[in-house]
């Protein structure tokens, strides 16, 4: 048995190994090569497809992702936007009619994406298409058609994966050479991978796909959690809101939005759409990287990370699971099944800071809950990513604020407290100097931001 | 009449659908065989073991070859012939190819290409332009050196001398399809070759030599480039040729594409320029004379360095009468990627020069840059916005031959004070007063640089900047022989028409364009003409699509030919008419004299019936074309073209973080020939132009390893990035040179519109304290806030 899977609206089934990605499968093996190759690390959607299951339809880049992650779904690619009969989605009509295309490369990537906003009746462009990169039109007709196309009705095949998913069997199937293991919940996943404690975890493969596409790396054996659905849960007990760890930052969003709006503001620079309808909280935390935007909000906000191992779990704050860089608190064959954080007031201040607003990996990360009591710090949490090895509170700081007025004058005093917690690096994003210069000023950032002060070029309106 | 319409790309319907086919996306033959280079990791020194064993065994391998495989390595160098297709044992930089594996698959080809055990005797690399400047790295013999007048006793006399540097990063081209290529053998040894290649004929010429054919024997296709800007006039050889030599030592079709980060390792990138400028003043801010120097980072090998570099110094002066000037050019060899075209040649680095330049001006006297700019800018055209001799409507009069505008090839200096380029030039079509005055009224600049101010008095935060800056670009190839293009067309007997040019597309809409001339010279529906593949076997001995060069040239080719069937059909069909062939006109689908018409196929089908031929090849050359390089004086270029923008901007002086809030442009296209394609050059080159001086920062580590190899690391501007408020116009006058139905080229010069930004910026940080910012290029946040500390006068 193969993985089987809807290509536009056709069953497959396909035997391959576990880490072959679609981007190939559809080039090489399918010969659809309207889905292109433009980076192969998920940074530019000319690999766009459309991946329908369940929970929706949504964008997700090709190339880091591996046919075992589509069992069960419905894959609509560039070939598949355009009706039955060859008639134009509307999107694609726009574009024509705009002038959105130039060179034509980055086209098809395009139209898969405004074709899901499109679906989804999603008018933020810049959001939705931030994960698209065009180097021709400067976006201008390309926003304009999206525009055009807005009220235009859904064409009906574009809904019929959402029905055909619902007829495939719910497993879809999985085999390879060896068979990857696709647990079905995360009792199933704690029993093979303490016997397989030298396996590779695959959630939403936005970092792993890299050490196959980039790193070249043969990956074996490997599990895919895709169908952990008791991973996927988001739990508000009135005490702690618990995250699964399977939980994408997609389904992040909205859940910070109304509980701390900074949070789900970074979150909506966190990768791009495609990027974070794959990536999820469990996945950029085990990842371990000094430089995920995830870790330094949770810290901040006091996450406690739970672990599993067989049958034991245990639960840690989440700064202690990073020990050093590339070294975290994790024992073979344990594995991450969810983050949870204490319900609070907010008072988080989430600042990343990128070369790009949209879709760059930060450079520094400065996430501040501070909560201020009649005009006196009455608590601080500082964490930083992107300052040191792992994603690290700022703890001199947090001490040199507590009880402290709430003033320039003790933020002036706090500054020079940074070069106590972070001995930063110089690399192609920032130097040691400006990380350090500008960690400081976004503790100056956060006091006047509190007071209402403009702060933020991206409020700034012409 | 099809030219002047505002059509979509020919192609859109197939982009959009994904069906419009790249070199990797067609069926190729089974036994294709695939290509990867491993790649050196130091930037100099020697190769001294190279243990190949492990990548032989790898899977799918067929072959791997390296230097010591050829008796003559082949060259890939568009230039100097320096240029190994491999490594002869000497590494010039860090990502060079050392060796070549041959596989079953790209996938094995890539594997493989990483297993090579290689040890290497390593010197000290030359990498930055200190480092080339210290060790006097230098291609040529010495600096080139241009002069107008004295500079030195003008900078004596001048009241006011300022001084400064800018230092203005390069750009990876980032084309979103890669390099690639695919080689067919045929009988005999020929080859068919497929590249994505914005020069066929240079492919052609290196593959010939390579395989050691003449260049009959090679015949290249090129239907189209998933972008170039550039990156596609040299840097496909290496591809091309490679594949081309494994074809023909093993008789099947052989592909080669980069992965990314290889293309990004291997190619070259936009050329990164010093400034240093010297210029006196008076106290109205009028610029006495300049002083320049340019030291231009040019990477190993010398590929189009040299014109690059020219092209520098060509547009110091930008939009302004410089009575006296001395620019100085180096050209450093480094031990990086070999620096190449890139939209605007070394013309947007020297313009970005001269505008730093005003803006230090302004902030030394205390006064708007626009008026400073206004007050240098070249004496206006004597005839602004009219032409003298206007096209005449059967199209033959619209070829100036003759050479009046000559007068620098035969002068010896440039007087002071006559309107005069640096070089030599007179300035005749100088048309940015009215535009600028047009603009700033538009855009209400006075207004808005007042509320800016008055925004950043109550903003201790976040600061504004707006400035509105003009672009003067010359329009020519500087190497004079390659001003010529070729056509080929053909009418069938059924009135359809198969069109092909010299010209390759690259998403500019250059196709579309002239396919517009053509239809518009029968005076038949678009749909009548087809479009198709570059290829060098129908029109021979092409230029590369750059210098924005392509719909002036190739336009009138096809013109040309055109016309000449026009000439024959008009011949043919007179007597039906009974009208002599020089009253003939064609229309609306109809071939007319007086009152009689009959309809353009049936006029076809007679002159096939006579006998007579409906096939004719075009050929154009730009006329009045003078220039001597090596002087650098004469007339390099047959007109200029225009533009202004305007930006604003805001900046966080506690990060650095900014955006553009608003541009309003006004561009000069000529008599468009398809106003849409511009527009979208125009906002698509502002863009590209704004990503080159903000977020796109190429930085090397101290081992000359490029960290920023991939979009994670290499930020080119996403959709978010473009203003928020973006208005485009454009000037609609007609050339006063007789280009194609008095159209302008529109490649490059909007790229450089985005100086604005960088203005705009600049005005920002100045806005933080009382000394000047000296912002550099490209404004990252960090830059910015460095910028921040120097005005304060904190750093």
């Amino acid at each position: 048995m193969g993985i089987r899977f809807l290509l536009n609206g056709e069953a497959q089934e396909v035997e391959a190994t576990p880490t072959t990605t679609l981007l190939y499968w559809l080039r090489e093996q399918a010969r659809l090569t309207g889905t292109k190759e433009g980076c192969n690390e998920g940074d530019c959607g000319a690999c766009t497809v459309m991946v329908t299951d369940a929970q929706g339809s949504r964008a997700l880049n090709a190339c880091i992702l591996f046919l075992p992650q589509l069992a069960g779904k419905a894959v609509r690619t560039v070939e598949g936007i355009a009706g039955p009969e060859g008639q134009m989605h509307p999107v694609q009509q726009a574009m024509v009619d705009h002038h959105g295309s130039q060179c034509g490369f980055c086209t098809p990537g395009f139209v898969v994406s405004m074709a899901v906003a499109h679906l989804n009746r999603r008018t933020d462009y810049d959001d939705q298409l931030a994960g698209n990169l065009c180097r021709c039109t400067g976006y201008a007709p390309i926003i304009r058609a999206a525009q055009a196309a807005a009220d235009q009705p859904v064409p009906q095949w574009m809904l019929d994966d959402a029905r055909a998913v619902q007829l495939l069997p719910p497993d879809g199937g999985a085999a390879g050479h060896p068979p990857p293991c696709i647990p079905k919940g995360a009792d199933d996943l704690a029993n093979w991978y303490e016997a397989h404690p030298e396996a590779t975890l695959i959630a939403g493969a936005t970092d792993v796909g890299l050490w196959v596409t980039k790193g070249l790396r043969e990956l074996a054996p490997v599990a895919f959690l895709n169908q952990c659905e008791d991973l996927r849960g988001i739990v508000d007990d009135g005490k702690t809101l618990r995250i699964g760890a399977m939980v994408t930052l997609t389904e992040l969003l909205p859940i910070m939005q109304g509980r701390h709006p900074g949070f789900a503001e970074m979150i909506r620079r966190y990768g791009a759409v495609q990027v974070r309808n794959a990536a999820t909280v469990g996945g950029n935390i085990a990842n371990g990287s000094p430089i995920g935007d995830g870790p330094p909000a949770l810290i901040a906000l006091g996450a406690r990370l739970h672990l599993r191992k067989g049958a034991v779990r245990r639960e840690i704050p989440l700064e202690d699971f990073f020990l050093d860089y590339g070294r975290q608190d994790r024992a073979p064959g344990e594995f991450i099944e969810a983050v949870s954080l204490p319900v609070q007031p907010d008072h988080l201040r989430c600042y990343k800071l990128s070369k790009r607003f949209d879709q760059d990996i930060s450079a520094l990360c400065g996430c501040f809950n501070i909560r201020v009591e009649n005009g006196y710090v009455a608590a601080a949490r500082i964490a930083f990513g992107g300052m040191a090895g792992v994603p690290k509170r700022a703890s001199s700081v947090e001490v040199a604020l507590q009880g402290q007025p709430w003033t320039e004058d003790t933020v002036r005093g706090a500054m020079a407290r940074f070069a106590r917690d972070f001995t930063p690096l110089s690399d192609m994003r920032a130097s040691a100097t400006y990380r350090l210069t500008a960690a400081q000023n976004m503790l100056m950032r956060a006091c006047l931001d509190s007071r209402g002060e403009a702060v933020s070029v991206l409020e700034v309106r012409p | 009449m099809s030219v002047h319409a505002p059509l979509p790309h020919d192609a859109a319907a197939l982009h959009v659908t994904g069906a419009a086919r790249y070199i990797d996306d067609g069926p190729v033959p089974g036994d294709c065989l695939h290509l990867a280079f491993g790649l050196s990791r130091i930037a100099a020194g020697r190769v001294t073991t190279l243990q190949l064993d492990a990548v032989r065994a790898a899977p799918g391998i067929v072959a791997v070859l390296s230097g010591a495989d050829f008796d003559v390595i082949p060259d890939c160098s568009p230039s100097a012939h320096d240029e190994p297709l491999l490594s002869d044992g000497a590494v010039h930089y860090l990502g060079q190819p050392l060796f070549l594996v041959v596989a079953r698959s790209h996938l094995a080809a890539r594997r493989a290409a990483v297993l090579a055990e290689v040890a290497y005797k390593e010197a000290p690399p030359i990498l930055s332009i200190d480092d080339a400047l210290a060790a006097g790295s230098l291609f040529e013999d010495g600096p080139r050196v241009y002069i107008k007048g004295n500079v030195e006793a003008a900078l004596a006399q001048a009241p006011r001398v300022i001084e400064g540097r800018i230092d203005i990063g390069g750009q990876e081209h980032f084309y979103l399809e890669g390099q690639a290529a695919l080689a067919l053998p045929q009988e005999g040894g020929d080859m068919v070759v497929q590249s994505s290649s914005q020069h066929p004929t240079e492919i052609q010429h290196k593959v010939a030599e390579a395989i050691g054919k003449p260049m009959h024997a090679v015949r290249v296709e090129v239907r189209r480039m998933g972008g170039g800007f550039g990156g596609k006039e040299s840097q496909g050889n290496h591809l091309a040729i490679a594949c081309a030599v494994v074809a023909a030592r093993t008789g099947q079709p052989v592909k080669m594409r980069y992965d990314r980060d290889d293309d990004f390792l291997i190619t070259g990138k936009r050329h990164d320029l010093r400034i240093e400028y010297r210029a006196g003043v008076d106290d109205e801010g009028r610029i006495l004379a300049v002083d320049f120097v340019h030291s231009m980072r040019c990477g190993w090998s010398q590929d189009l360095s040299l014109p690059v570099a020219d092209r520098a110094m060509l547009h110091a002066d930008n939009a302004y009468l410089l009575p006296h000037v001395r620019i100085t050019s180096y050209r450093l060899r480094t031990n990086t990627q070999s620096a190449t075209a890139f939209r605007g040649f070394g013309g947007p680095q020297g313009m970005a020069g001269i505008e730093r330049v005003m803006d230090h001006i302004a902030h030394a006297l205390g006064r708007d840059p626009l008026q400073v700019r206004c007050r240098n800018y070249y004496q206006a055209a004597r005839t602004e916005g009219t032409v003298p001799d206007r096209t005449d409507p059967g199209g033959r009069g619209t070829m100036r031959t003759g050479t009046g505008h000559g007068h620098g090839a035969h002068s010896p200096m440039p007087m002071v004070g006559q309107n005069t380029t640096p070089y030599g030039m007179e300035v005749t079509d100088f048309i940015l007063h009215k535009m600028t005055d047009a603009l700033a009224a538009r855009c209400n600049y006075a207004e808005r640089r007042g509320a800016a101010a008055t925004w950043n008095a109550t903003n201790p935060v976040l600061k504004r900047g707006i400035a509105l800056t003009p672009v003067k670009f010359g329009i020519s190839f500087t190497l004079t022989h390659l001003n010529q293009a070729g056509a080929l067309v053909h009418v069938y007997q059924d009135g359809s028409i198969h069109m092909t040019h010299g010209g390759t597309e690259m998403g500019q809409g250059l196709f579309q364009k002239v396919a517009q001339v053509a239809a518009a010279r029968f005076g038949v529906p678009l749909d009548q003409v087809k479009i198709t593949a570059t290829d060098t076997a129908k029109v021979p001995n092409t230029s590369a699509t750059a210098a924005s060069s392509g719909s002036d040239l190739n336009g009138m080719a096809v013109q040309n030919a055109c016309d000449k069937i026009k000439a024959r059909i008009a011949g043919v069909v007179a007597p039906d008419l009974q009208a002599e062939p020089g009253a003939v006109v064609f229309r609306d689908g109809m071939v007319c004299a007086g009152g009689a018409e009959m309809p353009f196929t049936e006029a076809v089908a007679k002159t096939y019936m006579a006998r007579v031929s409906l096939s004719a090849t075009g050929f154009y050359r730009t006329p009045g074309l003078e220039w001597d390089q090596r002087t650098g004086r004469g007339r390099p270029f047959f007109y200029f073209a225009y533009g202004t923008a305007c930006s604003e901007v805001v900046i966080d002086t506690l990060t650095g973080e900014n955006r553009i809030l608003r541009t309003d442009i006004l561009h000069d296209c000529g008599t468009s020939l398809n106003p849409a394609l511009d527009i979208g050059q125009i906002e698509g080159g502002f863009v590209q132009g704004a990503g080159w001086l903000t977020t796109e920062e190429l930085v090397w580590d101290a081992k000359g390893a490029l960290r920023t190899h991939a979009p994670s690391t290499y930020k080119i501007p996403a959709a978010s990035d473009r203003p928020d408020i973006f208005n485009v116009n454009l000037w609609d006058q007609p050339n006063r040179e007789g280009t194609i139905y008095r159209s302008k080229a529109v490649g490059e010069p909007p790229l450089m519109l985005a100086i604005s930004v960088l203005s705009a910026l600049q005005a920002a940080c100045a806005a933080c304290g009382p000394h000047f910012p000296d912002l550099q290029a490209p404004a990252t946040p960090e830059a910015v806030l460095a910028a921040v500390a120097r005005s304060r006068g904190s750093r």
